[in-house]
This record gives C-alpha cells, sequence and structure tokens, in this order.
C-alpha cells in the first residue's frame, strides 16, 4: 500500500459527529456538510465517516468492510474468512468515479463466526481475535470495521471527496461520525484514515496520543495487536477493553484516559475521591497523555472527549432530538443553523447521547 | 458595503476585504458568515466590520486599529497577537483568546474557553484589556507579561474561573467579580484587594459593558461589588531557575 508522507502545512484535524437520539435516521449528505465546512483544518492525507444503523436486512451479521492491496491479498484473506465464518453475503463496497486516486479493493462480507471455530470465547472475542490476526498476518489485508449494522469508509483526500467517492447519500445512519486528517508524525494512507473500528466502537480524533507506547503495550497483554501505524487506533482498543470486556461505565472509562490531577483528587469528597484513586491506580497505563479530541460512535449512541487541559478543540449543541459535536461551531452550524443549545463540554468530560435516553453526559 | 459571505473561502473573503479598504472603503457589514478564518487580520487604521454568523479562527489577528463587532459566538484564537483596536463579541468564545495580545480591547458577552489572554503584554501606553462578562476555563491569564483580564461573571457561578489561573504570571492584572479559592491560581500570583483606581477603572469597563450589551447593568452598583485582584508576586518569577 502506498504511504504518502506530505509536506509541512499549517493545518490540525477536524472532527464531527451527529446522533439521533430517537434512532432516527439521515443520509451522509449533512455529516459531509458538517466536515466540509473544516476543510482547512485537514490536508488530503485523510477522511472517513463511519454509519450506524446502515444495514438493517443483516444487522445479525458481522459486516466487515475489508481493504486488499491486490487480488493476491484478497484471495488468501477469503480462504482465510471462508474457514472461520460463514459468509452470508458479500460484494464490492459501492464507491463512484471521483478525485480519489489509486483505490484498493474495497469488499464488504456480511459473516458470523463458524460455531466450531469459537471454541468456548464469545462470539465478539473471536472476531477481534480474527480482526487482529488479518490486519497483522496476511499482508496487504485491512479491516475496516467488523461491526454489526455499522461501517467504516475511508481513504486518502479529503473528507468530502471521500464521502463523495463512498456515495454516503445514499445510506441512512442514526449515528455518522467524520473526520478529516491532518497526520502529523505518520504516514497518510488508507488504512491510516480515521475512523478505527474494532466491533461496534469507531473512533475519530484531533491531536496526538504520546502515551502510544505505555497504551499500545498495555493493550498487547490482552491480546490487541496495534498495526495500522498510528496513534489512534489505541483509542478504539481501549474502549473496547474497558467498556466492552471489563464492563466500565462509559463515563468512568473516559475517568482512565483522561484522570482528574492528583491535587483535585485530593479536594473530592470521600467516596468520589476513592473511586478515583483506584481508577488511577488500576488503570494508570490507560491514561491517554497528550492533546486530543475524540468522538466514539457505538451500536446506541455517541460519544465525544477532551484530553484534561483541553489541548484540542470541541463544540457540542443540539436540536430537538439531536446532538451534534464538532471541532468547530462553525461545522455544527453549517448543518443547523440555529441549534436549541451549544456549548463547549469541559476538559476530560465526555458527552454521551444515548438512543433512547437521550444527552445523559453534557461535558 | 455588504459581503454576503455564503459560502466563500476565507482566503477570496479577506483578499476582497483589503481590496476594498485599499480603495477606501471604512465600513463592512458582513453577512452569512461561518467559519471563515483570519478576518479582519492584520488590518490597519479606522475600520468598522460587523459580522453576522460565527467567524472562524484567529479574527482579528494582527489587527492594529478597526472595530470588529460579532453579533453571533465566536471560536479559538480571538485577538491574537492584536496590536491595537476593538472586537466585541455579542455571544461566547473560544480557547486561546488574546494570546500575546499587546494593545486593544476584547469584550466578550458571555462565556469564554481555556487559556484565555496566555502570555498577554504591555508597554508604556500599550495596554492590552480582555472583558469577559461570564465565566472562564482552566489557564485564565497563563504567562501574563502585561494588561489586565476582568471576569464580570454576571450570572454570579461560585466558580467563574478554573484552575491554574495566572500560572507563570509576571506582569498585568486580572479582575474576577466572586472569591477565587487559593488552590484556583498559580505559585507566581498574589490576591489583594483593589485599590481606587482600580475600581475606577472597573467602573470605566462595566460602562462599556454596559453599552455594548445590556444598558439595564448599573455600573456604579457592579463596581462596588466583590473582586479579587490577581497579580503577579514578582516580575521575573524564573530569574534564577538557570543562575547558579
Amino acid at each position: 500500500m502506498q504511504k504518502i508522507t506530505g509536506g509541512k502545512d499549517i493545518s490540525g484535524c477536524a472532527v464531527s459527529g451527529i446522533l439521533n437520539t430517537n434512532g432516527k435516521k439521515i443520509d451522509g449528505r449533512y455529516i459531509i456538510r458538517s466536515i466540509a465546512n473544516m476543510h482547512d483544518r485537514s490536508n488530503g492525507l485523510g477522511g472517513g465517516f463511519a454509519a450506524y444503523g446502515i444495514y438493517p436486512s443483516y444487522k445479525e451479521y458481522y459486516a466487515f468492510h475489508l481493504m486488499f492491496d491486490d487480488s493476491y491479498a484478497r484471495e488468501r484473506c477469503e480462504e482465510f474468512l471462508d474457514k472461520n465464518f460463514l459468509i452470508e453475503r458479500e460484494g464490492d463496497i459501492p464507491t463512484r468515479k471521483t478525485v480519489i486516486q489509486n483505490p484498493p479493493i474495497l469488499r464488504r462480507y456480511f459473516v458470523e463466526p463458524r460455531e466450531e471455530k469459537l471454541d468456548k470465547s464469545s462470539e465478539d472475542d473471536f472476531v477481534i481475535r480474527e480482526v487482529m490476526k488479518i490486519n497483522s498476518d496476511i499482508e496487504g489485508s485491512y479491516v475496516l470495521s467488523s461491526g454489526k449494522n455499522m461501517a467504516a469508509f475511508k481513504a486518502v483526500g479529503f473528507p468530502e471527496d471521500v464521502g463523495n467517492f463512498y456515495r454516503l447519500e445514499e445510506y441512512k445512519a442514526e449515528t455518522w461520525i467524520a473526520h478529516g486528517r491532518f497526520p502529523t508524525n505518520t504516514p497518510g494512507w488508507w488504512g491510516g484514515a480515521h475512523p478505527f473500528a474494532l466491533l461496534d466502537y469507531s473512533i475519530v480524533h484531533n491531536g496526538e496520543i504520546s502515551s502510544y507506547g505505555i497504551n499500545k503495550r498495555y493493550l498487547e497483554m490482552f491480546g490487541y495487536r496495534c498495526t495500522l501505524l498510528t496513534d489512534t487506533e489505541v483509542m478504539a482498543y481501549l474502549f473496547d477493553l474497558l467498556v466492552r470486556r471489563h464492563k466500565l461505565p462509559m463515563k468512568i472509562a473516559c475517568k482512565a484516559f483522561a484522570p482528574p490531577f492528583w491535587d483535585e483528587i485530593d479536594r473530592m469528597p470521600e467516596k468520589e475521591k476513592k473511586v478515583m484513586k483506584t481508577i488511577r491506580t488500576v488503570y494508570g497505563s490507560c491514561l491517554v497523555n497528550g492533546p486530543f479530541s475524540i468522538i466514539l460512535g457505538f451500536k446506541n449512541g455517541m460519544l465525544a472527549l477532551n484530553d484534561r487541559i483541553k489541548l484540542r478543540p470541541l463544540i457540542a449543541a443540539t436540536k430537538k432530538d439531536f446532538l451534534m459535536v464538532s471541532s468547530e461551531e462553525a461545522g455544527i452550524r453549517e448543518i443547523c443553523k440555529e441549534p436549541d443549545k451549544i456549548w463547549s463540554p469541559k476538559a476530560g468530560e465526555p458527552v454521551i447521547g444515548l438512543i433512547g435516553k437521550g444527552v445523559v453526559e453534557e461535558g | 458595503m455588504k459581503i454576503d459571505a455564503g459560502g466563500v473561502h476565507y482566503k477570496q473573503l479577506n483578499e476582497k476585504i483589503r481590496e476594498m479598504v485599499k480603495k477606501g472603503e471604512k465600513w463592512f457589514d458582513l453577512v452569512n458568515i461561518n467559519g471563515q478564518r483570519y478576518i479582519g487580520a492584520g488590518l490597519v487604521g479606522e475600520l468598522i466590520i460587523e459580522i453576522e454568523g460565527v467567524p472562524g479562527n484567529d479574527l482579528a489577528c494582527f489587527m492594529d486599529g478597526p472595530e470588529i463587532i460579532v453579533k453571533d459566538n465566536a471560536q479559538d484564537g480571538v485577538c491574537n497577537t492584536m496590536n491595537d483596536g476593538k472586537v466585541v463579541i455579542h455571544g461566547d468564545a473560544g480557547d486561546v483568546l488574546g494570546y500575546g495580545m499587546r494593545g486593544g480591547r476584547l469584550y466578550v458577552k458571555g462565556d469564554v474557553g481555556y487559556r484565555v489572554g496566555i502570555h498577554m503584554k504591555a508597554y508604556n501606553e500599550k495596554v492590552p484589556t480582555i472583558v469577559i462578562g461570564g465565566c472562564a476555563r482552566d489557564f485564565l491569564g497563563e504567562y501574563m507579561a502585561g494588561g489586565n483580564i476582568i471576569v464580570l461573571n454576571m450570572d454570579n457561578k461560585a466558580d467563574p474561573v478554573g484552575n491554574f489561573v495566572g500560572t507563570g504570571m509576571h506582569g498585568g492584572n486580572i479582575f474576577v467579580r466572586e472569591t477565587v479559592k487559593e488552590y484556583q491560581i498559580g505559585k507566581e500570583v498574589g490576591m489583594e484587594e483593589m485599590s481606587k483606581s482600580d475600581r475606577i477603572f472597573l467602573k470605566s469597563v462595566l460602562e462599556d459593558y454596559g453599552r455594548y450589551f445590556n444598558p439595564e447593568i448599573s455600573a456604579r452598583e457592579l463596581s462596588k461589588e466583590n473582586y479579587t485582584k490577581l497579580y503577579p508576586k514578582t516580575k521575573r518569577p524564573y530569574g534564577n531557575l538557570y543562575a547558579y
């Protein structure tokens, strides 16, 4: 896969997300407009989207979006898939000819694990293991997303062009998240574009994770393998580990990633102090250091979070049953001229919207 | 002149403004602004720019004289390294306002974000002032080297400023309408009662605030209330850091 390292440019990534808390679906044009408003934050070396609720007819199956460098990689990967999964349906990911250059082979597969292969592990754990194997062992094959009734669409290019390339106006989703990339330390390549997705989690990120090494080594102890040449990947796996596997509430997981300072903890009431101390002690290696604003998409909602000293921008707004988050207020106002409420979430405090429950945390 | 900026890229917009300024235009009414960056950047002289919509980052950066009125919220980096002029924002504004600001005034009706007034500076008659109608978050006046920041706390919140206020501060003053707790300020910062001249200055600021945003308020009454004055304990907090 061609990996492009760009010249210096004045930029910063852009993120945007839209959730309808009643589960109503909207097509991809809105999120494209929102992220396109912040065009100047990215430099054409990566753009991408994740959409939830887009495959209702196949919602029981894991929807694998895969990318292959060549037909040899595809053959080997399909052999692997066939051995481990029942493939209910497969096909090309629909695209159209645009300015997007040199696309790899883009395929989607709706699959379920072969029962005899599960070997006591849960379906989700099995899928993760197989995804890691594809990414690290089958050269030229990469899993772009692997959740149910959701998918990631990403490429090297500006996000609005990527959205057009993937014909996102043809999909309807209750949650959309988007990213415009300005790679700083790592190459711009298709696999390195955001979102990063694993099972139902997908993440877009503006910033850099200077604790990448610590986070990566910690995750490796639990069987995750970081193969996509960029820091953001660890955030997707951290959410999977803490929320899905360790069953922490999302808000508490966020406290592990962006914990309060020790002197702040000292001033807390006794009970809260104990909780925070415990989180920082047990999950010290999950602290995500460095500047970030992230948006996480998941099966029934969306979450947005800043680093604990607010080194990257993030704005949230609501309009009726919609929750919108964005790097810039303009990204929201582009699609919603007069929000009911618009605010800047506090550093390290998550904004969480849940389908059926509304905005449960305002940050 | 009126400019419809709907869908216009910031480069075209700002080129147009500069071109018209050269031709002698003194007044601009920018409508349908949404996210265009660098509006007013480097403009010199007596101009008025009115903005409808949310202007993009670095509004009024390096500006030297003009007046900008934003009828909505503003984003990050307003008044970055501004030398002179006035910016009035009729909503909330984002992070890093007044970064390295060296003159002129910024008035925000509502709340502001993190790192506001970072490294503001002053020299002789050049004394920048930032007036915040609502609250400010962490790192207000970080590395502040001069000028004034005033937090009016019009919504009467218990904690109108965040933590790390004035960290690294070595010049200027911060006034907060509420008691500021010891743990909220940097170790380079002292707290004291306001002087008589501080009160007079504050009253003039409140009069401006009333004139721009809320004629109902009484500058006289409000200037008498409880304010915390934050000042730098020393002009060179790190003077001995590398001295052996």
